[in-house]
């Protein structure tokens, strides 16, 4: 792809593009956005594993393939032990991973795939320290085999096991912090990032490439067919999730917290303005989305007390 | 009009393309889903009026396709062999020089 030269300049994201056209997303996915910029910032020196989730599919049904990049497909709860075992691999032929032109070992999997079914598979990669990258695109339910809920899924949400109306309920548990799991278990280095704001996502993707040992990236990833919102809104969904302090930026890094500017520069926007774009929400109570407000508050200000604690 | 950044992909993937059955399945040429011309799923095309346009690039970071791509003066191209009309370019535009119309065939 030829870019001249005074574009790429002024362009803030690598101009090279290894993820193709021609995929099978859905109109307007947060997903295969969230794939071509770890393309952008990895190029070819990356190899990639996916489990059974959306990404199999955007990433190619045999006979097409829609990276320019070597890729894994594997089972659901594997994602983890499969970096573990290509990093493994790759190390033994003499190969060198991670590093400034080292190669990338990455696993791209789903929220269910990460936050249920790939739970275990994940403690092992970032306990035994792996020379990896672990990413989860959460777009905050199993989207690939129509909705169902994840325990990702937001306290409030519907979906299509969680139907609400006066015989069935709406999701009642509030959304697993997977990010706290991972760094409970002491990473490398762990961050979070939302595909609205491409700049910062690349700059830790890069980061992450320069850390020796285990990464972890939460990447926010909307899913219009899933949050039953138009497909034109993803970017300002992930924009506003931030904004509203829902799914605020930060990153982890030998014991350190840090709030990423995305996310310090105002004040949280009221909830509501990020919940009436999308269906999902709209049988929610006003006493709902009170709670719903109040407990993003608290993530909040218990994220900004980490951060002041552990500077 | 700028050429398609795919044109050689599509020319070499059209030459070593086929259906045979691969030992376990592997997919031997990276890249070969632009093969697959997703326009055909567009109900709305964007429509760009290149005198609005500042160049901002916007529209081309935040095309997960990737369906727009830029000329020599800067300004975006749209792939409309790809472009599945998601509308995120129209929505994103600082300046409105992208407008969503219903598409005729």
């Amino acid at each position: 792809m030829e870019i001249p030269e005074n574009v790429k300049k002024r362009l803030s994201l690598p101009a090279e593009e290894y993820f193709y056209a021609g995929h099978t997303a859905c109109q307007g996915c947060g997903a295969a956005l969230g794939l071509r910029y770890v393309l952008k910032a990895y190029k070819n020196r990356a190899i990639f594993t996916i489990p059974a989730c959306c990404s199999t599919i955007i990433a190619g049904a045999w006979p097409y393939l829609t990276f320019g990049a070597p890729l894994f497909q594997t089972a659901f709860e594997t994602t983890g032990a499969v970096i573990g075992g290509i990093e493994a691999g790759l190390k033994a032929k003499g190969y060198k991973v991670k590093g400034e032109d080292g190669i990338m070992v990455v696993g791209w999997a789903g929220d269910g795939g990460t936050a249920d079914i790939g739970l275990q598979a994940l403690s092992g990669f970032l306990e035994r320290d792996h020379d990896g990258l672990y990413i989860m695109y959460d777009n905050e339910a199993y989207m690939n085999t129509g909705i169902q809920r994840s325990s990702s899924t937001p306290k409030g949400a519907w979906t299509t096991n969680t139907p609400g109306g006066k015989k069935h309920f709406l999701e009642q548990k509030p959304k697993k912090k997977v990010i706290d799991i991972v760094i409970a278990h002491k990473p490398a280095y762990a961050a979070t990032a939302s595909i609205a704001f491409p700049e910062d996502f690349i700059r830790k993707l890069k980061k992450a490439q320069k850390i020796k040992g285990a990464s972890f990236i939460q990447l926010f990833a909307p899913c219009p067919t899933g949050w039953r919102s138009p497909t034109d809104k993803s970017i300002e969904l992930a924009r506003l999730a931030v904004q509203t302090a829902y799914f605020p930026l930060f990153e982890y890094e030998g014991g350190k917290y840090k709030i990423n500017m995305p996310s310090t520069k105002k004040e949280p926007k009221p909830l509501e303005e990020y919940l009436k774009l999308q269906g999902r929400f709209k049988y929610m109570t006003k006493e709902d989305i009170a709670a719903l407000q109040e407990w993003v508050l608290r993530e909040w200000e218990e994220l900004k007390k980490k951060a002041e604690m552990f500077k | 009009m700028a050429e398609s950044p795919f044109k050689e992909e599509i020319e070499r993937v059209e030459k070593e393309y086929s259906e045979k059955m691969t030992p376990g399945a592997i997919v031997y040429i990276p890249g070969s889903s632009v093969i697959n011309k997703t326009g055909s799923w567009r109900v709305f095309m964007p429509e760009f009026n290149r005198d609005k346009c500042v160049r901002c690039y916007l529209c081309y970071i935040y095309c997960p396709e990737p369906a727009i791509y830029l000329d020599e003066e800067n300004y975006p191209v749209f792939d409309y062999d790809y472009c599945k009309g998601c509308g995120i370019c129209a929505n994103e535009c600082p300046t409105k020089a992208i407008e969503m119309v219903r598409e005729v065939k």
